[in-house]
C-alpha cells in the first residue's frame, strides 16, 4: 500500500505540479498573514505611547513598546469616567451569562423532545427553529425593538437577556445530537426499569449530552458577547450598556476623530486599541482554548455518518 | 454499572404507574410538551411575534389600516435607493469574494499532506471570528489609518495618506467585505473543509490512480460533491449582507460623518424609527423587506436546499 502510493507520489515529481504545489503554498501563506497580522498588531499597539504608534520617532508598526507603557494604557483606560470599563464589562458578563443559562435551561430539553418525541407540533416548531435559525440576527432587531418597545421595557436588562436566551441555533445542535448519539433503545431501558420521562431525561440523556450542552453554551456565549446591534437599540444609557457598544462609544472621545472632545476623556489610539482587545477577550480566551469545541459545533450538519 | 439499581426501581414501577395514568405514548408526549414549553414561548414571543408586530406597523398608521401607504413612502424616500445601491455593490463583491476564496483556501488546506500545517492553517484562519462585531471594525479602522497601520505601504500604494481618504465612500464596499471576510471566512473555510473530508476516499484514489490532477480533481470531484455547501455558504452570506449595520454604523462615526448615516438599509430602518421623524410604521415597512428577504432565502434553504432533511 505504501509502496505504491510512494511510487504514484513520485510520478507527481513534474515541474507543472510543483508550479501549482508552490501557487498553493503561496496563496495559503498570503492569507495566514492576512489573518494574523492584524492580530499581532493588535496585541503590541497597547503597549506604546501615541507617538511610538505613529512611529514618530521611526518605530516599526509591529515593534514592542514597554510593559510600563502598557500599565500606564491601562490605567489611564480604566481611569476613564472612573472605571466605567469595568462596569460595561460587568454588564456583559451580566447579560450573557443570564442569557447562557436560561439558554440552556430551555433549548437542552427542547432540542431532546424534537428529537426523541413524536408530538404534535413537532415538525411545526422544527421548521420554524430552522428557518430563524438562516435568518441573521440582525434582521429580527427592530422588530423585536418595536415590539419590546410596545410593552415599555426598553432600557431593562430584559430586553437583552431574553432576546439573548432565544437561540435556535442552540435547539437545532442539541436536536442534532440527540437524533444522532442517543439511542432511542437506551430510553426505552430506562422507561421499562420503571423510570418516568422527567427521571429518563434527566438520569440517563442528560449526563450523555454534556459535550452538547457546552457547545451550545460557547455559541451562545459567543454570539451574545459580541452582539452590537441588539443592546446598542435596546439600551440607551451609557451605565447599562455592555463592552461592546461601550467600545464604539469610546471611538467618540478620540481626540484624531472628535476634536471637541473634552481632554481629561480623552482616549488615544493606544488606549483604544487596549480596549478592543480587552472586549473581545472573553470570546478570544474561549477560541483559542476550546476550538476543537467550536469546529464540531460548525460542522455538526458537514459531517453526516 | 451496578446491577442493583434497576431492579431497586423495578419494584416501583408498579406504584408509579398507578400514581400516575399517563403511560407510553401519552407520557411521552406530554414530557415532549414540557420539555418544548420554554423554547417555543421564547420562539412566539422573539421570533414569530415580532414579525407578526412589524408586519402589522407596516400596514398601519396610528391604528388605521393604511394599506401600502407605509411601503410606499419608505421606498419613495431619497435615501432609500442610495441605501439599495450600497447594500447591493457590497453583497455582489462580498458573497463572490467569499465564495472563490473560502472555497479555494479549504482545496488548499484539505491538499495539504501535513497534518499539524493542515490544522494549524484553519486555527489561524479561524481566530479572527473572536472580534465578530464591533471590535472587528474598531480594529480595522487602526489598519485603515495610514500613520498607525501595520500595512500602510499598502495604502499608500492607493495614494492614501490619510484615513479620511482611505475611507471614501467609493472604497466602503470593498472595505466591508475585506472586514467581513476578515471575522468570518475562517467559520466557512473550516465548513467547507468538514464537507471536502466527508468525500469517500474510494472517490478520491479513484481520481488519483486516472492521473487527475489537483486542479482536474477539485473541478471535477470535490466541488460538484460539497456544491451543496457552497450553495449554503452564498444563502447565507447573502441574507447576512443585506442586514449589513455595524460596520457603516461605526465608521460613519470614525468618519466624522463623511458617510450618511444611512449608507445601508437596516441603518435607514434605523433612523427613520430613531431619528426627527420617528416614523415606526415606515421603518417597520422597510425591516419587513428586508425581512421578506432573509426569510425567503431561508425558506428556500429549508424546503429546497437538502442539508436538513434528517426529519
Amino acid at each position: 500500500m505504501t509502496a505504491t502510493r510512494r511510487s504514484v507520489v513520485r510520478s507527481d515529481f513534474a515541474p507543472g505540479r510543483w508550479l501549482g504545489r508552490v501557487t498553493a503554498f503561496l496563496i495559503a501563506g498570503f492569507f495566514a498573514v492576512f489573518f494574523v497580522l492584524p492580530l499581532v498588531w493588535l496585541l503590541l499597539a497597547p503597549t506604546k505611547d501615541t507617538a511610538q504608534l505613529n512611529g514618530f520617532h521611526g518605530e516599526a508598526s509591529l515593534s514592542f513598546g514597554s510593559f510600563e507603557q502598557l500599565v500606564a494604557n491601562w490605567n489611564e483606560l480604566v481611569g476613564f469616567q472612573d472605571g466605567r470599563i469595568w462596569t460595561w464589562l460587568g454588564n456583559s458578563v451580566f447579560y450573557a451569562g443570564v442569557a447562557l443559562v436560561l439558554t440552556l435551561l430551555v433549548s437542552i430539553p427542547a432540542g431532546y423532545a424534537l428529537a426523541k418525541t413524536n408530538f404534535r407540533f413537532r415538525r411545526a416548531i422544527l421548521i420554524s427553529t430552522l428557518m430563524v435559525m438562516l435568518i441573521p440576527n440582525t434582521a429580527l432587531v427592530l422588530p423585536v425593538f418595536l415590539e419590546i418597545n410596545a410593552v415599555h421595557l426598553v432600557g431593562s436588562p430584559l430586553a437583552v437577556i431574553l432576546p439573548f436566551a432565544f437561540f435556535p441555533f442552540g435547539v437545532y445542535l442539541a436536536y442534532i445530537y440527540f437524533s444522532t448519539s442517543v439511542s432511542r433503545e437506551l430510553l426505552d431501558a430506562a422507561r421499562i426499569d420503571g423510570a418516568g420521562e422527567f427521571a429518563v431525561f434527566r438520569r440517563i440523556a442528560l449526563p450523555l449530552a454534556i459535550p452538547v450542552v457546552a457547545l451550545v453554551g460557547f455559541f451562545n456565549f459567543v454570539t451574545n458577547w459580541n452582539n452590537y446591534f441588539l443592546p446598542f437599540v435596546m439600551l440607551p444609557g451609557s451605565k447599562t450598556q455592555p463592552i461592546q457598544v461601550g467600545l464604539v462609544e469610546l471611538l467618540a472621545n478620540v481626540r484624531e476623530i472628535n476634536p471637541t472632545t473634552v481632554a481629561s476623556d480623552s482616549i488615544p489610539f493606544p488606549q483604544l486599541a487596549l480596549a478592543t482587545l480587552i472586549s473581545v477577550a472573553p470570546v478570544l480566551i474561549v477560541f483559542l482554548f476550546s476550538q476543537r469545541f467550536l469546529v464540531a459545533g460548525l460542522t455538526a450538519g458537514a459531517t453526516k455518518e | 454499572m451496578p446491577t442493583a439499581a434497576p431492579t431497586k426501581k423495578r419494584q416501583w414501577a408498579p406504584l408509579r404507574l398507578r400514581r400516575r395514568p399517563r403511560t407510553g405514548a401519552n407520557a411521552q408526549a406530554f414530557a415532549a410538551y414540557v420539555f418544548s414549553s420554554g423554547y417555543v414561548l421564547l420562539l412566539l414571543v422573539f421570533g414569530v411575534l415580532p414579525m407578526v408586530y412589524a408586519l402589522y406597523l407596516s400596514f398601519t398608521k396610528s391604528g388605521q389600516f393604511v394599506g401600502l401607504d407605509n411601503y410606499v413612502k419608505a421606498v419613495g424616500d431619497f435615501r432609500f435607493l442610495p441605501a439599495v445601491q450600497h447594500v447591493a455593490a457590497f453583497l455582489v463583491i462580498w458573497v463572490v469574494t467569499l465564495t472563490v476564496l473560502a472555497t479555494l483556501l479549504a482545496l488548499i488546506v484539505h491538499a495539504m499532506r501535513v497534518r499539524w500545517l493542515s490544522s494549524t492553517a484553519r486555527f489561524l484562519f479561524f481566530i479572527p471570528g473572536a472580534f465578530a462585531g464591533a471590535a472587528s471594525v474598531m480594529l480595522w479602522l487602526f489598519l485603515l489609518n495610514p500613520s498607525v497601520s501595520p500595512v500602510s505601504f499598502v495604502l499608500k500604494w492607493f495614494g492614501y495618506t490619510n484615513f479620511v481618504q482611505a475611507i471614501d465612500l467609493n472604497n466602503l464596499p470593498l472595505i466591508f467585505t475585506v472586514i467581513a471576510f476578515w471575522t468570518g471566512a475562517g467559520a466557512w473555510i473550516i465548513i467547507m473543509y468538514a464537507a471536502l473530508h466527508n468525500i469517500s476516499n474510494e472517490i478520491m484514489e479513484a481520481a488519483r490512480c486516472d492521473g487527475a490532477s489537483a486542479i482536474k480533481t477539485a473541478w471535477y470531484i470535490q466541488l460538484p460533491l460539497i456544491r451543496k455547501w457552497i450553495a449554503y455558504m452564498v444563502v447565507i452570506s447573502v441574507a447576512v449582507g443585506t442586514q449589513l449595520f455595524a460596520e457603516p454604523k461605526i465608521l460613519a462615526q470614525a468618519s466624522r460623518n463623511q458617510i450618511p448615516k444611512h449608507y445601508s438599509l437596516n441603518q435607514l430602518a434605523y433612523v427613520t424609527a430613531f431619528g426627527p421623524q420617528a416614523d415606526f410604521n415606515s421603518s417597520a415597512a422597510i425591516s419587513m423587506m428586508l425581512l421578506v428577504v432573509a426569510a425567503g432565502l431561508a425558506a428556500f434553504f429549508v424546503f429546497r436546499g437538502g442539508l436538513f432533511d434528517r426529519d
